[in-house]
């Protein structure tokens, strides 16, 4: 009884039904709770890249290397295509998502610049930042964007 | 005693490292930056300590969703520079100081801090970094270390107030250090930035620059900071910025601050360095 009690508070209360109030931040994906479980093995999978014979296994067949974690379809295929904003909205992390542009021995202000709303290539993107970056005004809520 | 003598907050920009790994400084990107730097680096020739401890944060490398603590101490003899995934940086492997590493553990034990404690973690950016920005290219670093790692990526993270609250335990863990040395503490991260989502880029001048003078006279301000204040204001990376706390929660109240220098950006990062002087 107080088992079943202290489970249902768990997943109904604090755990990955329950809104955060950093939820209204535009664009942003904190690795939390609830990523954390929908992006678990997507996750281990970035991080394998940190060891070399991983990452040769990976450039030797990435199709074959990814089909060794229990990853869903949608994520294998936003890994193999380099879709970087997918891969954060089906539960990766960005500083795992580092070892796969890494992997590439591409520079992260690629991956910055495919992320980016609108989309921004390397030269626009590292041109963004040397203006100063994006600015804050304007950025801080959800609010914000549907003003336009 | 051993003596606390003073705080350095640095960003630890993995593109700062690159830069001088592969001799680039020069360039005009990396110029002006690494000008505004030799002051810093003229002040830690003329104050090496016997040992640095330096609080910083792992990127996916030791530690990961499988397993994460809240506050790490590290207390081996040696560290090594990791392989984050571009196999690790050229660059000394560095010296510990267990004796005082576990004197800190066992000091803010009694004090009700549950740290954990690691003889073997690799070390990557966020650490090796601030050693480079510090003290160059030395064929040994100048100094020991004590690593501190703090999770701040995998929420829930601890507050900015426990940040600074086991900065003060630190320093008085060093103050009841029983041998004549000399110590430094670095915060590192931050300063604001976001790397992901479509809102990558956002910087933020005037927050990181009230965190900065708060740093330096009004310290309590900036334990008040919520999580998502940070995201909102200082990017979602931003947040890295509690590593400061700890650095400053180990100094006096009343500081000198020697050092500033602020400067965007350094890949997708407001730079920011800080140099505190306990009187
Ligand atoms: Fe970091």
């Amino acid at each position: 009884m107080i088992l079943t009690d202290l489970r249902g508070r768990y997943q109904f209360g604090f755990g990955r039904f329950m809104e955060r109030d950093y939820d209204d931040i535009p664009g942003t994906y904190p690795l939390d709770s609830r990523t954390y479980r929908k992006g678990y093995h997507v996750n281990m999978f970035l991080m394998s890249l940190n060891d070399a014979e991983c990452r040769d296994k990976f450039a030797e067949d990435e199709q074959a290397y990814l089909d060794t974690f229990r990853m869903t379809e949608d994520q294998k295929s936003a890994v193999l295509d380099r879709r970087f904003l997918d891969l954060l909205k089906l539960g990766a992390n960005v500083y795992y998502a580092f070892k796969l542009i890494s992997f590439d021995r591409q520079p992260p202000q690629v991956m910055y610049g495919q992320m980016a709303e609108p989309r921004l290539t390397f030269d626009e993107f590292q041109q963004m930042m040397i203006d100063g970056g994006r600015p804050i005004d304007g950025n801080r809520s959800v609010e914000e964007w549907k003003d336009g | 005693m051993a003596k606390l003598i003073a705080g350095m907050g640095t960003s630890h920009v993995p593109g700062l490292g690159a830069a001088m790994d592969n001799g680039k400084t020069q360039e005009p990107y990396w110029k002006q930056l690494f000008e505004g730097l030799e002051p810093l680096r003229a002040w830690h020739r003329a104050n090496t300590p016997d040992v640095n401890i330096i609080v910083y944060n792992d990127h996916a490398t030791e530690f990961s969703l499988d397993s994460y603590s809240t506050f790490t101490v590290g207390v081996g003899e040696n560290f090594e520079p990791a392989d984050e995934g571009w196999g690790p940086r050229q660059v000394p492997s560095m010296s510990g100081y267990p004796d005082l590493a576990w004197h800190i553990v066992e000091s803010a034990m009694a004090e009700e801090f549950d740290l954990a404690v690691h003889a073997s973690m690799d070390l990557d950016h966020g650490f090796t970094v601030p050693l480079s920005i510090a003290y160059g290219q030395p064929k040994e670093w100048p100094a020991a270390v004590v690593p501190v790692c703090v999770n701040v990526i995998q929420h829930p993270l601890p507050t900015a107030l426990r940040c600074y609250k086991l900065g003060q335990a630190i320093g008085r863990a060093v103050a009841s250090f029983p041998e004549q040395i000399n110590v430094g503490i670095w915060g590192t991260g931050g300063l604001s930035h976001q790397l992901g989502g479509e809102r990558v880029g956002v910087v933020n001048p005037e927050f990181d620059q009230k965190f900065l003078d708060n740093l330096s006279r009004d310290p309590l301000a900036n334990t008040r900071i919520s999580h998502t204040e940070f995201m909102r204001e200082a990017g979602c990376e931003g947040v890295e910025m509690i590593m400061w706390n700890v650095m400053r929660g180990a100094l006096e109240d009343d500081v000198d601050e020697v050092f500033r220098l602020y400067h965007i950006p350094v890949s997708a990062t407001a730079y920011g360095a800080i140099i505190l002087e306990n009187k």
